[in-house]
């Protein structure tokens, strides 16, 4: 009996080893393990044993079950391995076919600049405002102290819907300085993004709409010099640390004193180039202290609270920022160029 | 303004400044300088020749073969075809290498078989005019002997041409803002550049001598409308001779840009831009009674102007007239009828004041902008005219123009007003941020002519003190207030000398409205959705609404106008986005951009009662090459669940003119309807050149914004297993899918979860005229494991609604 086991040990293993499909390794347990398996009849014969072989076969025996059943379970874990392995083999992808995906929109570059600005104005603590664009001279011109006669209230700069010249598209965002100190409470901080109309013929460098952001603190106190800061501050955070700026004394009817920023140009330096049209600076906004009687006009007291107002054309850093050369581009919104952005 | 820096030399000496130090330095302290040239600068190369020798070309009977003297030991030998030299005239000569106006260049070469070393050169190749040269024939060379000026100064052979006609100045073109016209004029930039370098500003007294007599015996001035002419200054000058001016008077008034006419003509030109005083003369003898009076037009009355145009006049346009009509429009130009011509020989010289916007008005009606009226209508120092008179007539004696008669006509109807202010230094530092001592303020104040001799006690609410008192220039009508001050003030301490600070006070939150924050939200949505975004004109034009298929009687077409429009394209503001969406759709199909999916966040503009405009936002899509309706519908879907708006409708509508009438549906919350969407109408894709389905969709965001959502609430997750239940249904092809959702969701009972739309079958077996719609119903009871006798129940009710309700069976 204990050669008929041996025997039985090393006929199995070898045959368990031999197996290479999970259904030959389970016709396999059944021969040997199974109810009727040649192990299961081998046990079935301890009967006949004598008492003293008979707890040495039993070991033996329980040995040579345990050893088939290592057997039968390595085997059957180095098959589903395998299966694995041949399963992944047949599905190796080429990775360098390009991706299938959502096609993600795309924000229109002007807007881009846009938030970019109302974030630094946010950041500052700045509301945005939004306004209308249909508005009466008065605050369009009026009440910015741009008399009766100003050349800008031509009808050949304004586009008007009266004959009386009383209603307007805005020529400029500067009407929401009167609705911001005439609605909100002091101190005022905003800026106010928006169209703007004036009677120019679509060229590279013209529209007669394009867009305009206003900003204007008041509060007690407030000064030139702060204005400055404040601007320097903006367009370091648009263009960079290295920035290089200067301020012009210039007039506008609704700031005194009133300035133009300009900023080193990007292309030379500052030694002149057909960029900056050999001038070394690119202008980039108008700004200025609130004209005390534009404060007065909305019932603030001039003696307690300042000002500063700038305004600045969109389009104008959005073609530097992207250095587009053609702002019909902007308009035009051919997804071509849409895309690039 | 163009200023000649040699000019500019008689009344403050800079001279020794380089153009580029010069112009940047002014340009910082206000006075921006566009861009500087000097007169001679295209010409170069180009001498002085004397005429030592001429002969006839041995191969053309026109050619003369000249000897000229360059300066150099030999003769050079140039051939010319002209034919007004004589031997010893002296001529400009281009040599070889020579470069000549409009970037011609001059060579040596052989005319006809002989040498030519250059080219004499008329005044026009020298890129003037007879203007400029009027001692000069038309035709021909220019002979510098023949201009009486010239010859006094002996130029040299071999002498620079540029220099010999005094074409090496510089000419500074100054960018004034509108507030400066005292800017407009040499003396007013002399103030200015004599505050920036701080150099003395030497004025000129003008001293007129006469020859007896006495203007008001002959002249009498009258002011009919004080409020438009302030004052009018006048004087007489006889005995006239009417002759070019000299050179160095027509060199300056070339300078400023202005075109020589005549001694008499050009003293004008020059006091005034000299002055910044417009003035004109007037032939008296052409002034019925030697009366002028000042007075606006009379209905009917026209003028000739001196550009030989004829006006009719409308009440309201000041003019000068004699006693019987209309000599000059005031302020813009004179009368052809008054003019002065070869044979004046009594002027009146007026040196007026006029109200600003009155010249303005009156120049613009006529269409007629001038020097003159461009200077009038920014307001003019009404101190000038006298000034600027007695220039004129000092220069008539030193031309020897005429003879001045004894007397000034100057009629002031009204007192004229002096401003006077406080200088309040802690004030002016406190609005720019600086710490300007007040004697630096002073200082830069008198340089610019104010004064401030004097104090004025001012009494604050608080305590009183004393101030100097500041008198403010005549000239400078733009400073009325404290403000002003600072500006002169912070203009010579140095814009760039404040020193840059950041806000201080109270702090402010700052950030996005409500509003602001659902438009970024919605924004954002449609890029993850893949549409791009566009900016679209406001305004369109009144056939667009043809193009989208409205009726000439649509109420929608009531849309505000602009009077002065650019064109009828962009004449009337938009009562519908999708014009500008379709037009930019069909630009990129033009471009052949396949697959196009746009929005835009825009305004449409309604007509107010009050005559301005209610201007909702609309968020549009568009789309074409991207999938059809249920892509547009799923993208509007998306829009409204970011926006947690809950509940929202789709109806089909047949009757919108701009949409397919079978792909169209309205999408509504509750009564309010949110926007449309569908297949844009074929007919409507053709009038924009598209043969592609395009889809549009067009949603009131103010209303999306009203109806939004609150913030999410978290709600906890189920925590029994739910049943799911997939229904075919078999219904009448009229049954949609919402009368059929709706009714499921109706009759579901509390165990009913969602219903999910599978899919929609038509074909064997069902018959014509049905459909089989699938639905997934998901079943759950909240505090137990649903029991199959509790779905079971559910979905039987749910068949017994179906089938009573909509004739839908199950299959």
């Amino acid at each position: 009996m204990k050669e008929l086991l041996k025997e039985l040990r090393e006929k199995s293993l070898a045959a368990i080893a031999g197996a290479e499909t999970s259904e030959a390794l389970e016709a396999l347990r059944i021969q040997y393990l199974g109810k009727k398996g040649e192990l299961t009849a081998v046990l079935k014969q301890m009967g006949r044993l004598s008492a003293e072989e008979r707890p040495i076969m039993g070991q033996l025996a329980n040995e040579v079950r345990a050893a088939v059943e290592q057997t039968l379970e390595a085997q059957k874990k180095l098959l589903t391995d395998k299966a694995l392995e041949m399963k992944l083999a047949a599905e190796t992808l080429d990775v360098t076919v390009p991706g299938v995906e959502p096609r993600l929109g795309r924000q229109h570059p002007m807007y881009i600049v846009l938030d970019e600005i109302k974030s630094i104005f946010i950041g500052m603590g700045f509301d945005v405002l939004d306004g209308s664009e249909v508005e009466t001279s008065d605050y369009n011109f009026t009440k910015l102290n741009t008399d009766e006669g100003h050349p800008a209230r031509e009808w050949s700069d304004t586009f008007y819907f009266t004959p009386d010249s009383s209603i307007l598209l805005r020529t400029q965002t500067s009407p929401m300085q009167i609705h911001a100190m005439e609605t909100r409470s002091l101190p005022i901080r905003i800026i106010a993004p928006g169209r703007v109309y004036r009677k120019d013929e679509v060229d590279a460098t013209h529209s007669p709409m394009f867009h305009q952001i206003e900003g204007m603190a008041i509060d007690k106190g407030i000064t030139m010099g702060d204005l400055k800061g404040t601007l320097n501050e903006v367009v370091k955070q648009l263009f960079g640390p290295s920035t290089v700026t200067r301020f012009r004394p210039h007039h506008f009817p609704f700031t005194e004193p009133s300035c133009e920023m300009d900023v080193q140009c990007h292309k030379c330096g500052g030694v002149g180039c057909p960029t900056c049209k050999g001038e070394g600076w690119i202008e980039i906004l108008g700004a200025g202290m609130v004209h005390p009687k534009v404060l007065e006009g909305c019932g603030i007291d001039s003696n307690v609270y300042s000002g500063w107002a700038f305004g600045f054309g969109l389009e104008r850093l959005a073609l530097r920022r992207f250095n587009i050369s053609d702002l019909r581009l902007i308009f035009e919104n051919d997804v071509r160029f849409l895309e690039q952005f | 303004m163009n200023l000649s820096r040699k000019w500019l030399t008689e009344f403050v000496d800079v001279s020794d400044l380089s153009d580029k130090d010069f112009s940047d330095a002014l340009t910082l302290s206000g006075s921006k300088v566009e861009l500087w040239r000097s007169p001679g600068d295209e010409i170069k190369n180009v001498v002085v020749g004397k005429i030592l020798e001429m002969v006839r070309h041995e191969n053309s009977d026109h050619m003369w073969v000249c000897q000229l003297d360059v300066g150099r030991d030999e003769p050079v030998q140039v051939v010319t075809g002209a034919q007004n030299q004589q031997v010893g005239d002296l001529v400009p000569v281009a040599l070889p290498g020579a470069v000549l106006p409009g970037g011609k260049t001059i060579e040596a070469g052989k005319l006809r078989g002989v040498m030519s070393n250059g080219m004499c050169c008329s005044w026009n190749e020298l890129g003037m005019t007879e203007r400029d040269w009027p001692h000069n024939p038309e035709d021909g060379l220019f002979l510098l002997n023949h201009d009486p000026d010239l010859l006094a100064e002996n130029p040299q052979p071999g002498e620079d041409i540029t220099r010999a006609l005094h074409l090496d100045d510089t000419v500074e073109e100054f960018e004034i803002t509108p507030n400066r016209p005292d800017c407009l004029s040499v003396i007013g930039l002399a103030r200015e550049v004599s505050a920036t370098f701080d150099r003395p500003l030497k004025l000129h007294a003008p001293v007129v001598k006469t020859v007896g007599g006495d203007i008001r015996q002959s002249a009498k001035i009258d002011i009919d409308d004080p409020a438009l002419c302030p004052r009018y200054t006048a004087r007489l000058v006889k005995n006239v001779k009417i002759a070019p001016s000299p050179l160095w008077m027509r060199e300056r008034l070339r300078a400023g840009g202005v075109r020589p006419i005549n001694n008499i003509v050009d003293i004008t030109n020059y006091v005034m831009l000299e002055y910044g005083q417009p003035m004109h003369a007037f032939d008296f003898s052409c002034v019925d009674g030697g009366h002028i009076i000042v007075r606006t037009a009379r209905e009917g009355e026209s003028i000739q102007t001196l550009d030989g145009k004829d006006h009719a006049l409308t009440p309201g346009m000041l003019c000068i007239c004699d006693e019987h009509k209309p000599v000059c429009v005031a302020g813009v130009m004179g009368g052809a009828n008054s003019e002065i011509v070869g044979d004046t020989a009594m002027v009146l010289f007026e040196s007026a004041n006029f109200n600003g916007p009155s010249v303005r008005r009156t120049a613009t009606a006529l269409g007629m902008r001038t020097d003159a009226s461009a200077r009038y209508e920014k307001g003019l120092d009404p101190q000038n005219t006298i000034r600027a008179v007695e220039r004129a007539c000092e220069l008539v004696e030193m031309l020897h123009a005429g003879e001045v008669v004894e007397g000034v006509i100057d009629v002031i109807p009204r007192e004229l007003p002096v401003t006077t202010l406080a200088l309040e230094p802690n004030k002016i530092n406190a609005l720019l941020g600086t710490d300007v001592s007040e004697e630096e303020m002073v200082r830069i104040l008198t340089r610019l002519g104010f004064d401030l001799s004097g104090d004025v006690l001012r009494v604050d609410a608080t305590y009183a003190r004393h101030y100097k008192n500041i008198v403010v220039p005549s000239w400078r009508g733009d400073v009325e207030h404290y403000s002003d001050i600072a500006e002169e003030v912070a203009r010579f301490y140095g814009y760039n000398n404040i020193p840059s600070t950041l806000l201080r006070g109270d702090t402010t939150c700052g950030g996005y409205s409500e509003m602001q924050k659902a438009e970024n939200l919605a924004g954002a949505t449609c890029r993850a959705l893949g549409y791009d975004e566009i900016i679209t004109y406001s305004f369109i034009s009144p056939a667009d609404y043809d193009k989208i298929g409205w009726s000439a009687e649509d109420p929608r077409r009531d849309s505000l106008r602009i009077l002065n429009p650019l064109g009828e394209d962009r004449s009337i503001m938009r009562t519908s986005i999708l014009p500008s969406m379709m037009e930019i759709l069909a630009r990129n199909y033009s471009f052949r951009n396949e697959s196009v999916r746009l929005y835009e966040l825009g305004k449409i503009y309604f007509k107010r009662d009050d005559g301005l405009a209610d201007e909702p936002k609309v968020l549009a899509l568009g789309a074409y090459g991207s999938g059809g309706f249920y892509h547009l519908k799923g993208a509007v879907e998306e829009l409204l669940d970011a926006l947690r708006i809950s509940g929202a409708v789709f109806t089909a509508d047949r009757s919108n003119p701009s949409y397919h009438p079978g792909r169209c549906a309205v999408v509504c919350a509750g009564d309010t309807e949110l926007g449309v969407l569908g297949q844009v109408h074929p007919a409507v894709a053709k009038n924009y050149g598209m043969d592609v389905e395009v889809y549009c969709a067009e949603l009131r965001f103010d209303r999306l914004f009203a109806l939004r959502g609150p913030a999410p609430v978290y709600k906890p997750l189920p925590r029994f297993p739910a049943a799911t239940r997939d229904l075919s249904l078999v219904c009448p092809e009229h049954v949609t899918v919402g009368e059929l959702t709706a009714a499921i969701q109706r009759s579901g009972g509390q165990y009913l979860e969602s219903v999910r739309f599978v899919d929609i079958y038509r074909g064997a077996p069902i018959l014509p005229g049905f459909k089989s719609v699938t639905f997934s119903l998901t079943l759950r009871a909240e505090d137990q494991t649903l029991t199959v006798e509790h779905a079971d129940e559910t979905v039987k009710g749910i068949l017994a609604a179906l089938e009573t309700k909509l004739g839908a069976v199950i299959r």
